[in-house]
């Protein structure tokens, strides 16, 4: 009895390292079961579809390469979209980006009052895409908005900010600019943890504001900004609500993003396969500006302490 | 101003000397890196408040509209003020029912379920997974945990439809089921956020209690949990504002307005109401936005904390 504790078996069962294997693996099993299901499972499953034509009545049909053809030939709108939703990226994520590091360097000054003007700042990252699409909604309004009435006050004249189609995009990276707290709070938390050795023995050489800002702060910043960015874009790139919500996708289609193309396609139309090649476009839209940054990373990304 | 044998020139050293020794009334006015200058001071105060001005501009004129009385809200010059203040919108925007349309109470409903069980299922599985990951050794953990980390990158739109389909085979849809299970697995961005949090408990707690006999389990819930207040508790508001404001898969899936979320009632305003009475619309939005916004005014650390706790350089 006593020597089946000595057994190499028994050994190997009750040893430490093998049982917390074991626990370990027991403890992620929900992320993987969850993976499987609802991730890996649909990214795989999505994958095959695009080869297909299904529109959930009729059995599939296999398609081939003809949805993807399709996308470059004869889907107007498909191109429409991808321009759509490229020129928001372009635009909204570096101007998110200048204005919430524009913020948080205010908010690292010797201010009063911090925490209510970061809370102004930070407050709309609360409110979800629908009511805030909906608000601007009405400050857009052409007669009652107060944005046209602002301007009257001011004596300009207003536009038809949403129904114009040279202007509504750039009515919504307007609205896009309203939701750059979480950014912001970043900035501002790297802001605040910036070693002041630095700044001090700048200081002793002379140096200026912008040479400090420029040699010291942009360097140190830029892990975060990265990170940022990187997230700017794979939120920007899939914009739903605020094109479905404020405008529909109009006027003439010049807010039809690659989201609600795809949206309409698969639940409007109910082509399945078709949405499905066309959400791994954006998939590989996302992947590809992500490595692109990743890739430009090392360039201008500096880890402090730390070769890359 | 001798460096080694090199003689600093003249001017370097005049220019070097008036920085480091500024006049008064320099100092005064722009400041150093003691003190802020008035100037400066000025200069930082006009562009906080009128940047302030405009990121609240959007909710003074929600507010200002959803307290009109409806024959205001279409006069020009519009009211800056409302006057008389209507209170009694918000009653007639949470229970007016416009045909055979559920009143708003019953999508605020939903929405507290699948917003309850997202914030619960989202800690504790979200715990679960990160806790492995922080504490335990096994073959595959980095692998795994770059697996995790890397599906961020996958588009909600990419797993939409093939989920669209499961939900279909399993009679599920138009039901809050599909909105409620797939959160009981654990998230990529909160199992990072609480591994990360994790690392920082002192592992000694965890070997002490280990040496006295408890389980792996036992050690989870009564010493780590516990410890992780302010994380779980960072966790928690940001699933909150994500469940409450989520608005693509409720959109998905429900069809029947009895199934609704407030998100798609406020969508479908103008259709439901066969045009749209525009205060009462702003009265909607703002009960809508309410819970979110006074969460955020009691858990301002925990919102904050979230975002940061994350180790960027990581």
């Amino acid at each position: 009895m006593t020597t089946t504790g000595l057994t190499p078996h028994s050994n190997f069962w009750q040893s430490r390292r093998v049982r917390d294997a074991i626990v370990a693996y027991a403890f992620i099993l929900p992320w993987v079961i969850g993976f499987i299901l609802f991730v890996g499972g649909p990214i795989v499953a999505s994958f095959v579809l695009s080869f297909f034509r299904w529109k959930m009545i009729a059995p599939p049909k296999f398609f081939g390469l003809t949805h993807y053809i399709n996308m470059v030939t004869t889907d107007e709108l498909f191109r429409i979209s991808i321009w759509v939703t490229f020129k928001f990226v372009i635009i909204s994520v570096p101007v998110s980006q200048v204005l919430a590091l524009g913020l948080a360097l205010l908010l690292n000054q010797r201010i009063r009052g911090l925490g209510f003007w970061r809370s102004a700042f930070y407050l709309p990252a609360v409110v979800s895409g629908v009511a805030g699409s909906v608000i601007w909604v009405w400050m857009y309004h052409v007669e009652l908005g107060i944005v046209n009435n602002g301007l009257a006050l001011m004596g300009l004249e207003g536009r038809n900010w949403l129904y114009d189609r040279e202007l509504v995009l750039g009515s919504l990276i307007v609205k896009s600019l309203w939701n750059i707290g979480i950014p912001m709070v970043i900035y501002l938390a790297a802001l605040q943890g910036m070693p002041q050795q630095l700044y001090e023995a700048a200081d002793i050489d002379g140096s200026g504001e912008v040479s400090k800002f420029f040699a010291i702060t942009l360097p140190m910043l830029s892990p975060a900004i990265f990170f940022n960015v990187v997230m700017g874009i794979i939120a920007s790139v899939q914009t739903f609500a605020e094109p479905y919500v404020m405008t529909g996708g109009g006027p003439d289609n010049a807010t039809l993003f690659l989201g609600l193309h795809l949206y309409q396609n698969a639940f409007h139309y109910l082509k399945m396969g078709y949405a499905s090649a066309m959400a791994w476009i954006m998939f590989l839209l996302i992947f590809g500006l992500t490595v692109f940054q990743f890739g430009l990373a090392g360039r201008w990304v500096y880890y402090e302490g730390g070769a890359r | 101003m001798v460096v080694g044998n090199e003689t600093v020139p003249t001017t370097e050293r005049l220019q070097s000397d008036a920085y480091t020794r500024p006049s008064r009334l320099r100092t005064i006015l722009i400041g150093n890196r003691f003190q802020t200058g008035l100037v400066r001071l000025l200069v930082i105060y006009v562009v906080l408040i009128f940047s302030a001005f405009l990121f609240l501009l959007p909710f003074y004129w929600m507010v200002n509209t959803a307290l009109k009385p409806s024959n205001q809200v279409f006069t020009l010059p519009p009211t800056w003020i409302p006057k008389p203040v209507m209170w009694s919108n918000f009653l007639t925007a949470f229970t007016i029912q416009y045909e055979t349309d559920p009143p708003v109470y019953n999508y605020a409903l939903n929405t507290l379920i699948v917003t309850v069980n997202g914030v619960v299922s989202t800690i504790f599985s979200s715990a679960l997974v990160a806790y492995a990951f922080a504490r335990l050794e096994f073959p595959g953990k980095n692998v795994i945990f770059l697996g995790i980390l890397s599906t961020l990158m996958i588009p909600f739109a990419v797993v939409m439809v093939p989920q669209f389909i499961i939900w279909r085979y399993l009679n599920w849809l138009d039901t809050l089921w599909p909105l409620m299970i797939p959160h009981w697995f654990g998230s990529a961005w909160n199992i990072f956020l609480l591994r990360q949090f994790f690392m920082t408990i002192p592992r000694e707690y965890d070997e002490a209690a280990y040496l006295d006999g408890a389980s792996r389990w036992h050690i989870f819930i009564r010493i780590i949990l516990p410890l992780s207040k302010p994380a779980l508790a960072a966790v928690a508001v940001f699933a909150f504002v994500f469940f409450w404001n989520d608005f693509l898969g409720p959109l998905i899936i429900l069809s029947t307005p009895e199934n609704f979320t407030l998100t798609l009632f406020l969508a479908n305003f103008s259709v439901a109401y066969r045009g749209t009475p525009w205060h009462l619309y702003m009265a909607a939005a703002l009960i809508i936005i309410l819970p979110c916004l006074v969460l955020f005014f009691f858990s301002q650390n925990a919102f904050l904390k979230g975002i940061t706790v994350s180790d960027l350089k990581g």
